[in-house]
């Protein structure tokens, strides 16, 4: 895996991803998963690869089997694109392809590289399913070929972001703000875990800060917690650290929501 | 009744509309074409019901809940069915705006004994009814029916393959249907001038030989014409006169539904189709309309109380046929949508108002409502399509890019999925094969593996203990032959026998003379067979035998490539099948009446049947377990969501399958999406997808399994809960328990 360094300026030749035909060398992935037809990981219906490998080990997670890397399938570029190819005329008028996770960062070179044949190549509405924590790696062109970013923010206070998952708030919050510097649309997602994210002031202050970022921002998902992934620490043999923490009701949700419109924002 | 006639122009019937072609001679096409307007906006000019509407269909709601408890609410026993034979029914007289009903009273069954009397004692004794002595004798001693006819011309081959069931569901013993009478005429012209026109028809041929073909000929016209007259008497027993044209909107609406009513008066058929009434019936409203005849509310007025009626069409089955089609359908087929081909869309606001019956109503399996779609229709009909499916799951979809090019653009779907040219083209309906089976009969020379006796003779069983793949297909083809041909022969006799002794007097006079008729044979099994092939290529296949060395079991090794998962080392194999067939019937000597020979790949819910007759199969599917339905992937096989699961079935080209291919798709709500307009689009987007990728019919259920299985413990709590099956939909609650678990346990798609 490559860490190019961040360039002062971005210029063309700090391109980390592949072209096609002119690849040094062919990048390989490691790939978890893929969903033919999703709906809610992006516009419309997408195609989703779910990338294997994750740095945050949020408590959470009902996908704890994508933390590591080496889980994942072994693919190549053309197998990856291989599997989206036949569904390409479906996704052009659908929708089109999320690349998720996993954090799909944790592999930057494979990852830049289908972003752009998906997108160059296939001509297809490219999102970037990422929590931003690896944003750091890579150059500003890394981003040109993606079309959307659904950033996934755990929590707006750094104390809490860190008990969640482990690792520090502020690279999101850099790569939010970095969207905007280039002009990438945004869909924030937040996931309502009664007890852990559901304080009013907690919303409120991420709500403030996503105000702030501006027109990039889309729309806030707020996506109620669900148990799904109760089952998975289990096969994992790890135990859960949320134990019995229920699903949100409606009326919390509703709640949440509320407060990300008051501040102006598009939330559902 | 003498409102109906209120804003009539009797005497200038056809005032206002665009002069044309169509008033010189019948056309009901060049009609709708020079008159209608199409509709491109949303669907919020749409009302609600009125009181009058609610009142009435609460009074049905009543005898529907009665009906259900025992199972047929009334049986008109002691009379044979015919246009005139009963006086008029009525709901609520002074409350309905479109008036009459099958017998004397709603829900009321007729008996039908041309078809079969052994179809009407057994449904009759079902249900606790004893047949009536008059009726016995008359078609006992003095009437011969269509069922005594088929048996008279069947050979003992042709009755082994029924009884093994590798053919099963022959129209052989009730009403073949799938015949579309155009009853758009009888609005349009009236009876007088359509007699006028049969005759027409029969003097141009005085001079033709006489030959049987014309002979026959002749004696038809002269039933169609008889038949006209007596639905011009049943008519006007409801104080409707519909020798004139109609000359109103609610006249348009009524005309039209007593021609189907003739029509459903006399003929018990499989399905009896409305065919494409919307959009004719729109220009009627629409003048109406613009003459502040009528407001957008008694429009759907009439709309809603036509829809009522056709939800009470009912007929006398047996618990055979129930387990063969469940739920009691009658596949009141209408067709809405689709695009002209001028390219203009036939989407006009009746288009809509006909799909709003399903809010306005509630959910209802009857009338089958059938969108033809196209990816160019306008949006505001895509999205209300799709609200309409994600909240009834009452809707089923056709692709008209497809089907357009083959049938013009006034074809209507008889049945679930069979398109015809309304009042130019019919069909001979010929229920399905086998092909699973045909594969065992393959591997085991012909010899049926649940019976153990020699159906197909002249073949040899496969020997060795792993079966190969090449020998296997060398096997299949010369078995698909037989089948073929052992079909084919069935159906000649069957249609030819239906013509003599059951012959659709009334759906005939309201087509020309000279139709088009196709053979509409069928395909049950495609993706078990095929799956089987798939595991005997790409698994290693060992053959288990019994004490008698035939082949009753299959032990697999290793995994194989399903079908539905849009992975051609499969789907190829499905097509080969499907385009194998066909060219097996095509190569049939004769088909009655010159008919052209075409196929489906279509079960409506025998296959559930289908699989009860069938052994263990080389793809693991066990002994008995249902088939999957229509062109369906197995059940929990089709692993990688809708779209490649569509992606599959698209491939089978409906060139090799013009009588239809039917996918039945089960997706849960959050499946489409979080909120209810994302899941409108995305749903939208679905179709076109599988219209673009030339799909030809798609039943789309939005539903959670939990709400079936819910449904399936408290049944009272679901009168109206909906689900489409394969090509048709059902009250949920009105399946066989074995039925409900069947579409319990098809595939769900959690991810699209």
């Amino acid at each position: 895996m490559i860490r190019p360094s961040l360039p002062g300026t971005a210029g063309p030749a700090a391109r980390p991803s592949v072209a096609p035909g002119i690849a040094p060398s062919d990048p390989v992935g490691f790939l978890h998963s893929v969903e033919t037809g999703a709906a809610g990981d992006g516009p419309g219906m997408r195609f989703v690869f779910f990338m294997a490998g994750c740095p945050l080990r949020c408590q959470y997670c009902h996908n704890p089997d994508t933390w590591k890397l080496k889980a994942g399938r072994r693919i190549d570029l053309d197998e990856a694109i291989a599997e989206v190819a036949p569904y390409r005329g479906f996704l052009r008028l659908a929708g089109g392809v999320t690349v998720s996770g996993g954090e799909p960062m944790t592999q930057p070179e494979f990852v830049g590289a289908l972003l752009t044949r998906l997108h160059d190549e296939l001509r297809l509405h490219t999102a970037l399913d990422t929590t931003g924590f690896l944003g750091r790696n890579v150059a500003d062109d890394w981003f040109d070929p993606v079309d959307l970013v659904m950033l996934d923010i755990k929590h707006a206070d750094p104390e809490a972001y860190r008990r969640i998952t482990g690792c520090d708030l502020q690279p999101t919050l850099d790569f939010a703000r970095r969207m905007v510097r280039l002009g990438t649309p945004m869909w924030i997602r937040y996931v309502l875990v009664p007890g852990l994210t559901d304080d009013a002031a907690d919303i409120a202050r991420l709500a403030g800060f996503l105000a702030d970022l501006g027109p990039l921002v889309h729309q806030v998902d707020v996506l109620p917690y669900h148990r799904l992934g109760v089952q998975k620490w289990a096969a994992l043999g790890r135990p859960y650290p949320l134990g019995d923490t229920p699903a949100p009701t409606r009326a919390d949700i509703d709640a949440a929501i509320a407060i990300f419109r008051s501040h102006g924002l598009t939330a559902r | 009744m003498n409102a109906v006639t209120e804003n009539a122009t009797a005497g200038e019937p056809w005032t206002g509309f665009a002069a044309g072609p169509w008033q010189s001679r019948i056309d009901v096409r060049g009609f709708i074409q020079a008159n209608y307007n199409p509709y491109l906006g949303d669907a919020r000019f749409l009302a609600g019901p009125t009181t009058r509407t609610l009142g009435l269909w609460a009074k049905l709601c009543d005898l529907l809940a009665e009906e259900r408890r025992k199972g047929v609410l009334d049986v008109s026993v002691d009379r044979p069915a015919a246009i005139t034979a009963h006086a008029p029914g009525y709901i609520d007289r002074d409350a309905e705006l479109i008036v009459g009903l099958q017998t004397d009273a709603p829900l009321k069954r007729a008996i039908m004994p041309n078809g079969g009397l052994r179809m009407v004692e057994t449904g009759l004794e079902a249900y606790g009814y004893t047949v009536d002595p008059v009726v016995q004798e008359i078609w006992t001693k003095y009437r011969k029916s269509h069922n005594q006819g088929v048996f008279d011309g069947y050979s003992p081959e042709i009755m082994a393959a029924r009884k093994s069931g590798i053919v099963t569901g022959l129209p052989d013993a009730y009403g073949r249907g799938r015949i579309i009478g155009d009853y758009r005429r009888v609005a349009l012209y009236g009876t007088d001038r359509l007699k006028a026109d049969k005759r027409r028809e029969l003097h141009e041929i005085d001079d033709a030989v006489f030959d049987e073909a014309t002979i026959r000929l002749r004696e038809e016209l002269n039933e169609q014409i008889r038949a006209l007259d007596e639905l011009a008497e049943m008519a006007a027993s409801y104080g409707c006169d519909v020798t004139r044209p109609a000359a109103s909107g609610r006249e348009a609406v009524q005309w039209t539904y007593l021609g189907y009513l003739a029509a459903v008066k006399e003929q018990n058929g499989a399905a009896m189709s409305l065919g494409r009434v919307s959009t004719f019936l729109d220009i009627y409203l629409d003048r109406d309309l613009s003459r502040g005849l009528i407001t957008e509310a008694q429009a759907q007025e009439l709309i809603d109380d036509l829809v009522m009626k056709l939800r009470i069409v009912r007929f006398l089955r047996t618990p055979e046929y129930d387990s063969l089609f469940s739920g009691d359908p009658t596949w009141v087929t209408e067709s809405i949508g689709g695009i002209g081909e001028d390219g203009r869309p036939l989407v006009t606001k009746t288009s809509f108002r006909f799909l709003q019956t399903l809010f306005n109503l509630g959910p209802a399996p009857e009338p089958n409502l059938t969108v033809l779609w196209s990816t160019q229709l306008p949006e505001g009909f895509k999205d209300y399509c799709a609200k309409v499916s994600i909240e009834t799951s009452s809707i089923q979809y056709e692709n008209d890019d497809v089907m357009r090019p083959h049938w013009g653009d006034d074809y209507g779907i008889a049945c679930c999925v069979s398109p015809m040219r309304i009042g130019k083209q019919m069909q001979f309906f010929g229920a399905r094969a086998n092909l699973a089976k045909a594969l065992l009969y393959a591997i085991n020379g012909g010899v049926d593996e649940k019976s153990g006796l020699l159906v197909a003779e002249g073949f040899t069983p496969i020997e060795g203990d792993v079966l190969d793949y090449d020998t296997v297909v060398a096997k299949l083809d010369p078995m698909l032959s037989w089948l073929a041909k052992t079909y084919v022969k069935a159906l000649n006799v069957i249609h030819y026998m239906h013509d003599k002794y059951a012959y659709e007097r009334i759906e005939m006079a309201l087509h020309d003379r000279d139709v088009l008729r196709t053979m509409a044979c069928g395909i049950a099994g495609l993706s078990v067979a095929a799956d089987s092939l798939s595991a005997i290529k790409h698994a290693t296949v060992k053959v288990v035998r019994n004490a008698a060395g035939l082949a009753v079991d299959y032990v697999i090794e290793g995994d194989y490539p399903a079908y539905g998962n849009n992975d051609d080392r499969v789907d190829a194999i499905a097509v080969w099948l499907t385009e194998t067939f066909i060219k097996k019937i095509k190569a049939q000597p004769c088909f009655y009446r010159d008919a052209m020979p075409t196929q489906s790949v279509l079960t409506i819910t025998s296959n559930v049947v289908y699989g009860k007759k069938t052994g263990n199969t080389p793809d693991g599917r066990r002994a008995g377990e249902p088939f999957a339905p229509g062109a369906n992937p197995m059940n929990g096989r089709d692993r990688k969501g809708f779209v490649a699961a569509g992606a599959s079935v698209s491939k089978i080209p409906y060139a090799c399958a013009l009588d239809g291919i039917s996918w039945t798709a089960s997706a849960t709500p959050t499946a489409l999406g979080r909120v209810p307009e994302e899941r409108q689009k995305n749903l939208a987007a679905c179709l076109d997808a599988f219209a673009g990728a030339m799909g030809h019919h798609v039943n789309v259920n939005v539903l959670d399994r939990e709400t079936l299985l819910d449904a399936m413990e408290r049944p009272e709590v679901y009168p109206q809960l909906t689900i489409r099956v394969s090509g048709y939909a059902v009250n949920f609650v009105k399946l066989t328990r074995e039925q409900q678990l069947d579409v319990v346990n098809r595939t769900f798609h959690a991810g699209m």
